[in-house]
């Protein structure tokens, strides 16, 4: 479903503690289940139903999403860091699939 | 290039029947369905309206893409941090959106997101903290439906 | 004529609360995408119909507005990375990619958008970029044409497209035969169509502005195209819309790449030129 990589966006660095703005958007139909095909049987619900941002290998925040997400889900939310290191953020797909990508950071 | 009086009854028509289909048919039920999902977020606590503030347009352009931001106030501590953030849309087929599970590593209790109403309704955001405490904020968005959808 | 603003939107709430804060800017302040501004509003040269040329997005809200004016949350921008993909993409039978021939695209198509359709000598027609691409693709590369609305041609037009962002929409109608193109496009702009008889002229030229029950007409112009549109949850050809209007005036539309199409097209890039290309633009 998701045929482009992810867009994740991270400042490369920050401050000790600073608390860092990231967002985020995935390609996805984001098919909600309520929609009906043009013979009238309806579209069977697929989307990305879990989200989660690691940093470290630790959760910093993670989301759960429902049909009501719009098409290419666009997430912006916040972090700390503590320290250099690498968030890894992962989409759960309704049939399984995980896309996952991940930006490094620098603590100067 | 005028437009006759024919055409604006035909416009005028198609109008109608939009409106018609497009009305809430068990308004009750509604309210039923939102209260339920509160209640279920918030153990059945009665939620404090503060310390919330939901961002959304007064007017959604298009009801497919709605954007919406929710800050809480909180200390983010190891003590005393949200942990979850629930969106709720009453007018929708069904009243969840999403929910953001916060960590004292999130540095901040806020996040926006992109929504779909299925019409003019309330969002809720509801906010669970650490210690017990359930906050919530509401916001009426009126969605435009009808015109050229093209 | 612009005589019909209370009949159109007569019994539409909603307009009323929408109305009473104009979205039209102010001209000194023209919006720009890091630092590249962009020409929303630009005076109509002597003998346009139109008084002064504006853009789509003039008619968003502001929260449409801003989806635009980042890159990152323009969701168009999903599109554009699968093109810039692709354009080093080898492909068919000659073993090429649009990269082996025409380099850099930030440089090579620079300006390529802003002064499409083109005349194509060898075709004795105008060329839209959907067309040359497609040309590229089957004479120069070996490799299948790519359908109008497909995802793969989307990508790549909104590529292309994005290399003249900020750059005014410039056709040249001097070439060729681009005149007769030109004519055949006004004539279709002028043209009733459909159960309800409108042409494009009775929204976009006499009401733009106005409201149509919940909708708020623009001049219909095509700088922004391809778009990502609310509505349609993704990216669209002009081609598209213009199959939207027809189907919206309960007309059978024409087909997407049809004649008809290309020459509404090359008539309404007259009507847009001196506005900023915006691709890829977002639209309600």
């Amino acid at each position: 479903m998701a045929s482009s990589k992810p867009r994740v966006k991270v400042p490369k660095t920050a401050s000790k503690d600073e608390v860092i703005t990231i967002k985020t958007l995935i390609s996805h139909k984001m098919e909600s289940g309520q929609r009906k095909d043009s013979d009238g049987n309806p579209i069977p619900r697929q989307i990305i139903n879990k989200f989660t941002c690691d940093f470290n290998g630790k959760t910093v925040f993670s989301c759960d999403l429902e049909p009501a997400i719009s098409a290419n889900p666009y997430l912006e939310f916040s972090a700390k860091v503590p320290e250099s290191g690498t968030f890894k953020f992962t989409w759960v797909d309704d049939d399984g699939s995980e896309y996952s990508t991940e930006s490094k950071i620098a603590v100067e | 290039m005028t437009i006759t009086r024919r055409q604006v009854f035909a416009l005028g028509a198609g109008v109608a029947a939009v409106a018609i289909t497009g009305l809430p048919r068990v308004a009750l039920a509604e309210e039923d369905k939102v209260q339920a999902a509160i209640d279920a977020f918030s153990g059945g606590a009665t939620p404090e309206t503060a310390n919330v503030t939901l961002t959304a347009p007064e007017i959604a352009e298009n009801g497919n893409t709605v954007p919406i931001s929710f800050a809480v106030d909180s200390p983010m501590s190891d003590d005393d941090h949200v942990t979850d953030v629930t969106l709720l849309a009453a007018g929708n087929p069904s009243p969840g959106v999403a929910t953001f599970h916060f960590t004292p590593m999130s540095g901040a209790a806020e996040a926006t997101t992109r929504m779909r109403l299925a019409k003019t309704q309330d969002v809720i955001a509801l906010a669970k903290t650490s210690t017990g405490k359930v906050y919530m904020d509401r916001k009426t968005v009126k969605v435009t439906i009808g015109g050229c959808g093209g | 004529m612009r005589n019909l603003p209370g009949i159109l939107v007569a019994g539409v709430a909603a307009t009323a609360i929408l109305a009473a804060g104009s979205v039209l800017a102010d001209q000194a302040n023209l919006p720009s995408i890091d630092g590249v501004e962009l020409k929303t509003r630009v005076d109509a040269p002597e003998g346009h119909p139109l008084p002064e040329i504006i853009s789509g997005f003039e008619f968003r809200t502001k929260e449409t507005q801003a989806l635009e004016l980042d890159d990152f949350t323009n969701p168009g921008f999903l599109m554009v990375e699968n093109g810039e993909a692709a354009w080093s993409t080898v492909e068919g039978s000659a073993g090429k990619s649009c990269e082996s021939c025409h380099g850099d695209a930030s440089e090579s198509m620079k300006g390529v958008r802003a002064n499409m359709p083109k005349w194509n000598e060898a075709a004795g027609r105008p060329f839209t970029l959907e067309n040359q691409i497609n040309e590229c693709r089957t004479e120069r590369m070996g490799a299948e044409a790519w359908k109008w609305e497909s995802d793969d041609m989307l990508s790549m037009t909104a590529y292309v497209g994005l290399q003249s962002r900020g750059m005014p929409v410039a056709v040249d109608l001097e070439a060729g035969d681009m005149m007769s193109w030109w004519e055949k496009g006004k004539d279709f702009y002028y043209t009733r169509f459909g159960q309800l008889d409108l042409a494009c002229a009775n929204c976009h030229e006499d009401n733009y502005g106005n409201y149509i029950r919940a909708d708020r007409l623009s001049q219909g112009q095509s700088n922004g195209f391809p778009l990502y549109r609310l509505k349609w949850q993704k990216m669209g050809s002009l081609h598209r819309r213009f199959k939207g209007c027809m189907d919206n005036i309960r007309a059978k539309a024409f087909k997407r790449g049809s004649d008809e199409f290309v020459a509404l097209e090359t008539y309404l890039a007259w009507r847009g030129q001196g506005l900023s290309v915006e691709t890829p633009a977002v639209r309600n």
